[in-house]
Formats: structure tokens, C-alpha cells, sequence
């Protein structure tokens, strides 16, 4: 859902999104150590192998975005985590752009990085039951904040899409439902099993 | 219009079966720059003949490449699936001059338009990319991003993820069909959420261990942060006439966009 395709953007939008992603980038790519490469690398693939993984609602199916999650375990790394699997998406199956893979790693990621700062000391400290809550307020935030993103670069792009746009910011509603419950339940999980992944030295930090 | 499609057309389609190496023969980073600069350049266009124009030039890029037009078919109607909620609410929301309505809702020419327009756009530019790109090794492509100036640490993390990602979707589907083996199934109620958070909290910590295996394994062989890449082979022949084909279409579309 929040794949925006080439050909559909304005130009100043996405090179405005490419120039914020080449400077995330570059940033958190230098906050990396080279020795959590795989550990990163390998977390990001699971990640992506979640999202590409369907579940059916009703009729439909949705694709989870896992910006929450992502935000929460990977902290800055989620940048070249989600800048990876969405270059991987567009030359392996297509799906995607790759004028637009800036702007799309900033909507997914700035939420995620953002909320993660925010929500991860207290998610750290909190008794696994609060963890849960917190964990699926800041992933259904997340989810928003990408669809209203979704919905101001293609405002931003032509006056003629943003009717269109507002009226898409409702398909994120099952989406942030079910992501923010999911996400919850992930870190009651994770809380139990492996405690230490949401520790201040984890992951991508 | 004909004249971005005949630049594209000649060297590329003529000799059937030969020309399907054409794009094969390519080098990745010809292949790279060519599919951005086709992309970024479709991405600019403005106006209609220099639209049809692009489209024409990714099915004759298609059709050199001697991929079936199924397939392609197939791949294209899975990544209309974003567009199609646009596509369905741009004739009702655009301003414009109504040419139809259905009870409350109006159909606007400029709405229409615009979805017509970004059809053409999506298309072109998707075809290009599934051309040029997704015909190559992934882990060629990494080679080639390192040989254009990427930087390694992020060509690393491409790599391990083109590694991994196969794995991991194994281990998914395996833990999915234990999980019906056990009679789980999807329904709208709590458990069901309950379930999908732990397999993914499972499949988290699987991956984190798998990545602490695979630490100590490289550090065992001597791993100091970098890997030895492969000097690429010097571009060829086929990668100058490529070049020059896509300056020649690129020049062609611009060329089209600015007289019309």
C-alpha cells in the first residue's frame, strides 16, 4: 500500500524524498558498526519475509509495513533495512519505483525511526503487559503517519490527486487496526523469549 | 511518437532468438544506469505523445529481451494492485469538466485524463524496469552497486538480505503450516492476533540467533568487516551500443516533449 510506483510523482517531490534518503542513509550507514551488518542484515530479511507475507481480510488480503516493529528493534538501522528490501522488491519482482525509492523509504521509515526513538526506553522498561499497549499505540501511529505521508506526496505532486489522497487514508484504518495488534502481541512475545532485543545495546545501536 | 519508438526498434528487435541475449549480454551497470535513467526521464514527461512514446519503447525493450508477454502480463497485474485505488477514485475527484455521473458521484474529462495518463506512465516505466533489472542475479546487481559508488556497508547488507530473505520466507511458510497443522486458521478474533504476534515474534528470534551463527562462523574464517569483491569484467561493445541506444531514445523523448 505504500509502494508508490514511477511515473506517478512530481518531480520536486521525489527528488526532495531521494535527497532526504541519501542523507538518513548516509547517516545511519555511518552509526553502523561493519560487525552488525549481518546481524541487521538478517533481521531485515525477516522482516520483509513477514511483510510479503498476505493476510486475508475479508475479500482482500493485507501486507503488513512492520515500521513500528522495525523502528522499535533496529532504531536508526531501519533505514537501510527498509532502503534494502524496498531496492530488492523493485529489481526482483518489479513492485515499486525506483525514481520513487526515497521518498517511499523516507514514508515508511521516518515514522518508524521516529516512534522507535520515542516509545523503545519505555518499552524497554515497562512489565510485558504495558510493553504490549505501547508497542501497538506506536505501530498504529506508525501505520498513520505513513498513510498521511502517502497522501501529502501525492497531494504535494498535483492538485488533481488530493482528493484521491484523503479519501486513501481510510484503506490504512484495517491496517493500522491490525498491525498495532499484532505488533503488540509480537513484543509480549518477545518481552518473555528474548528480552535482551529490546535492551539499550541491541540490534542496530 | 514514432520517433522515440524507431530509435529504440532496429538494433534491438531484429534476429528473433539471437537478439533475446542482447539484454543478457549486458553489464549490470549498464543495465543499472540505463533502467534509472529511462525511469527518471519517463518520470518527466508531461504530455501524451511522448508518453505513448516511452510505451512503446519498454514493449520493444520487452520484446528484444525475449521475455513472454504472459508473464510480463501476470507481473504487471500484480503491481497494478496499489494503483487500482488511485485509478478508481481520480475520475470522481479530480476537477474538471464532468462528462458523466452516476447518482452523486462525477465523472470528470480532467480525472480521466490523468488516470489514462498515469497508466501509460506506470506501465512504461515498470516494463523498463522488469527489463533491465529483474532479469539479472541480485547478487550480480550488488557487484554492480559497489562498482557505481554505493557504499560497501550498504552492499553488504543488500547482499546478506538477497541471501537470507530466502531462508527466512522458507522458515515463515514452515512455521505457517505447522501452525494449520494444528488447526490454527484466520478468523476476527483475538486469538488469531495473539498467534500471528508470537510467529513473528518466533521467526524474530530465529533470525537473531541464525545471525549470532553466522557472526561467529565469518569471524571463525577470518571476517574483518569487509568482503573481497570480484573486480567486474571491462564493459564491452554491447554495453557502448546500449548506451548509445538510450542517450538516442532519451534524446528522442525529450525532443518529442519539448515540441508538442
Amino acid at each position: 500500500m505504500a509502494h508508490i510506483p514511477d511515473g506517478v510523482l512530481s518531480a520536486p517531490v521525489f527528488v526532495v524524498g531521494g535527497l532526504a534518503a541519501v542523507a538518513a542513509l548516509t547517516f545511519s550507514l555511518r552509526a553502523l558498526d561493519d560487525r552488525q551488518i549481518p546481524r541487521v542484515a538478517i533481521l531485515s530479511a525477516s522482516f520483509f519475509a513477514i511483510s510479503l507475507f498476505s493476510i486475508p481480510i475479508g475479500p482482500t488480503s493485507i501486507h503488513l509495513l512492520l515500521g513500528g516493529l522495525m523502528g522499535l528493534i533496529l532504531g536508526p538501522a531501519i533505514f537501510p533495512a527498509i532502503f534494502a528490501a524496498l531496492l530488492l522488491q523493485a529489481m526482483m519482482f518489479g513492485f515499486g519505483g525506483l525514481t520513487t525509492l526515497g521518498i517511499n523509504t523516507i514514508n515508511i521509515a521516518v515514522p518508524g525511526a521516529l516512534l522507535g526513538l520515542a516509545f523503545r526506553p519505555a518499552v524497554a522498561r515497562a512489565s510485558v503487559a504495558r510493553a504490549a499497549i505501547l508497542a501497538t499505540i506506536c505501530s498504529a501511529l506508525c501505520v498513520v503517519a505513513t498513510g498521511l505521508l502517502v497522501a501529502l506526496s501525492l497531494a504535494f505532486s498535483s492538485p488533481d490527486y488530493a482528493a484521491s489522497a484523503k479519501a486513501m487514508i481510510a484503506t490504512y484504518v484495517p491496517l493500522m487496526v491490525i498491525e498495532g495488534l499484532i505488533t503488540g502481541s509480537c513484543i509480549s512475545f518477545l518481552k518473555k523469549v528474548k528480552p535482551e532485543l529490546l535492551s539499550p545495546h541491541a540490534a542496530g545501536e | 511518437m514514432s520517433g522515440g519508438a524507431r530509435a529504440g526498434a532496429p538494433p534491438l528487435a531484429a534476429g528473433g532468438e539471437r537478439s533475446a541475449g542482447v539484454i543478457e549480454a549486458l553489464d549490470g551497470r549498464t543495465r543499472l544506469l540505463g533502467a534509472f535513467g529511462l525511469v527518471l526521464t519517463i518520470a518527466l514527461l508531461k504530455d501524451f505523445p511522448a508518453k505513448i512514446a516511452a510505451l512503446v519503447m519498454a514493449l520493444t525493450l520487452v520484446s528484444a529481451a525475449g521475455l513472454s508477454f504472459a508473464a510480463i502480463g501476470r507481473k504487471l497485474l500484480h503491481v497494478e494492485g496499489f494503483m487500482i485505488a488511485l485509478l478508481l477514485l481520480l475520475p470522481f475527484t479530480a476537477s474538471g469538466v464532468p462528462i458523466a455521473t452516476f447518482g452523486p458521484l462525477v465523472v470528470s474529462d480532467r480525472g480521466v485524463e490523468r488516470a489514462i495518463s498515469l497508466v501509460i506512465t506506470v506501465n512504461a516505466s515498470v516494463l523498463t524496469v522488469l527489463v533491465l533489472l529483474t532479469t539479472i542475479e541480485p547478487v550480480r546487481l550488488g557487484r554492480s552497486m559497489a562498482a557505481l559508488g554505493m557504499p560497501p556497508r550498504f552492499v553488504h547488507l543488500f547482499l546478506f538480505l538477497v541471501r537470507y530473505l530466502p531462508i527466512l520466507r522458507d522458515e515463515l511458510t514452515r512455521q505457517v503450516e505447522a501452525m494449520r497443522a494444528r488447526g490454527f486458521s484466520m478468523r476476527l478474533k483475538r486469538h488469531t492476533w495473539r498467534s500471528l504476534g508470537n510467529l513473528v515474534g518466533m521467526l524474530l528470534v530465529r533470525s537473531i540467533e541464525r545471525a549470532e551463527r553466522v557472526d561467529e562462523a565469518m569471524r571463525c574464517r577470518g571476517f574483518s568487516g569487509r568482503f573481497p569483491m570480484r573486480a567486474m569484467r571491462p564493459m564491452g561493445m554491447a554495453d557502448l551500443r546500449f548506451a548509445m541506444l538510450c542517450t538516442g531514445v532519451l534524446v528522442c523523448l525529450v525532443l518529442l516533449e519539448w515540441l508538442s
